[in-house]
């Protein structure tokens, strides 16, 4: 339970974080807020050569608005996001997920940044960034590229970053202020793994959907976009949604599996059950 | 292997060291500062028995590298009670609500409570309860733990 010896390296820039990526050729692993990393360490499951911690990057850390949305630093811890003025007005369904990821005292330490590159499939804020049309800025000394969220995740903890990349700004595009949050967690105990979960938002105009940005997570080796009913939602009159047939086509995109906690099916139709419930209550409070 | 040399405060006093990358924090409090209140329960971020503060925040010191804590102010279950021996009112809350039986969880739990009790905005009772669910107790059902944390947010237990 003591993690395999490595070289410790403290970057106080981007540059530097890079150039050290760079020189490792594959070798390093980024320490962010450590939650997940540091028991893999601990176990044993990683033992990396070099870790350069981030945590001491201030170019990393802070939301700030920026034209048309908003810029979160990946160091921003989740407890931060929680707390954040900005982004509770702008982004208040990003909020409600970073206050189910984990327990307060991981939140913490625990960042953004590092739960979105970990691409753990069950994970709260993945999903989230793939709902709300959110894509991240990575860097390594080659240069810059911006990579949306929904092309980022290629399986169960497999991402489209490179081993050299560095996730240097996530970029969330506004919302209408009036936007209606939708989400919903079924978990064994708070903090525990979801066993499905719903995230995203929509927008009523005149009555009807304008804008639909719906993710599962739980629910498939990677955060999966509701893309069917997505669509199908678009310019429906909120008055008479048939809730029951969005519900199915809620989860068509899915691709649950079974395990110890539960089963494929089990989780499709609590997926119905809550996709339902969650936008049926929603729209009736929020409803212009 | 690097090895580093930290600076850091421990329950108000300074602590100069030098530490290997990897040593985590809880470690190096209980192994090479001494603070064998700081509990190692499973070494993985599960238990929340490894609980401190650090910088105000309660955090998991398995979690961290003790050369991540350069710089820091943290403080222990050690740091609680004042001199004279009188109990932190936290401290003084879990003894009179039944809140520990064999006590291994609890200086995690105590730093938790700790934290969200001490600054100037006080954590409310759903706040308390929410963190306590960071922590692992074997023995008290938690019942008492969950009155003492509803007591010290000032809601009837
Ligand atoms: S010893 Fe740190 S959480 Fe269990
Ligand atoms: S009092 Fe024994 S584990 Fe909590």
């Amino acid at each position: 339970m003591k993690p395999a010896p490595f070289d410790y390296l403290v970057p106080s820039t981007i540059e530097e974080a890079c150039a050290q990526l760079a020189e490792a050729g594959g070798g390093a692993t980024l320490l962010a807020g450590g939650q997940t990393l540091m028991p893999l360490l601990a176990l044993r499951m990683s033992q990396p050569f070099i870790l350069i911690d981030i945590n001491r990057i201030k170019a990393l850390k802070g939301a700030t608005r920026v034209d048309g949305g908003t810029r979160i630093g990946p160091m921003m811890r989740q407890n931060e996001v929680i707390a954040d003025p900005t982004l509770a007005r702008e982004l208040p369904v990003l909020v409600t997920a970073a206050q189910h990821v984990g327990h307060h005292q991981t939140r913490n330490r625990g960042t953004i940044g590092g739960s979105i590159a970990l691409g753990e499939p069950a994970a709260e804020l993945p999903a989230t960034a793939v709902a709300l049309g959110a894509s991240v800025e990575v860097r390594s000394t080659r240069g810059s590229r911006r990579i949306a969220a929904t092309d980022l995740y290629l399986g169960p903890y497999a991402t489209a970053l490179e081993p050299e990349e560095m996730i240097t700004a996530i970029h969330f595009p506004d919302w209408p202020d009036d936007s209606i949050s939708l989400f919903r967690e079924v978990a064994q105990r708070p903090g525990d793994f979801a066993l499905v979960g719903l995230t995203g938002a929509v927008t009523v105009k005149d009555g009807c959907i304008a804008r639909a940005g719906i993710a599962w997570f739980g629910m498939g080796p990677t955060p999966i976009r509701a893309r069917q009913v997505e669509a199908a939602l678009l310019g429906q009159p909120i008055a008479d949604l048939d809730l029951a047939g969005l519900a199915e086509l809620a989860v068509a995109d899915t691709a649950p599996f079974d395990d110890l906690h539960a089963t494929a099916e089990y989780r499709r139709t609590v997926g119905r059950r809550i996709f339902a419930r969650t936008l049926g209550e929603r729209l009736n409070r929020n409803g212009p | 292997m690097s090895t580093h040399p930290i600076q850091l405060t421990i329950n108000g006093r300074r602590h100069d060291a030098t530490v290997e990358g990897r040593l985590v924090l809880s470690d190096f409090l209980r192994g090479d500062a001494g603070y064998t209140g700081v509990h190692v329960g499973c070494e993985h971020g599960v238990c929340g028995a490894c609980t401190v503060i650090v910088d105000g925040l309660a955090v998991r010191s398995c979690l961290m590298l003790a050369v991540q804590a350069d710089g820091a102010a943290i403080t222990t279950v050690e740091g609680l009670a004042a001199d004279d021996g009188t109990l932190h009112p936290v401290q003084q809350t879990m003894r009179d609500e039944h809140g520990l039986q064999c006590g291994f969880c609890t200086p995690g739990i105590v730093m938790t409570l700790a934290a969200l009790t001490g600054g100037p905005n006080k954590a409310n009772s759903e706040t308390l309860l929410n963190a306590l669910s960071g922590h692992i107790c074997r023995c008290t059902g938690y019942q008492g733990i969950r009155r003492a944390a509803l007591k010290l947010a000032g809601d009837a237990a």
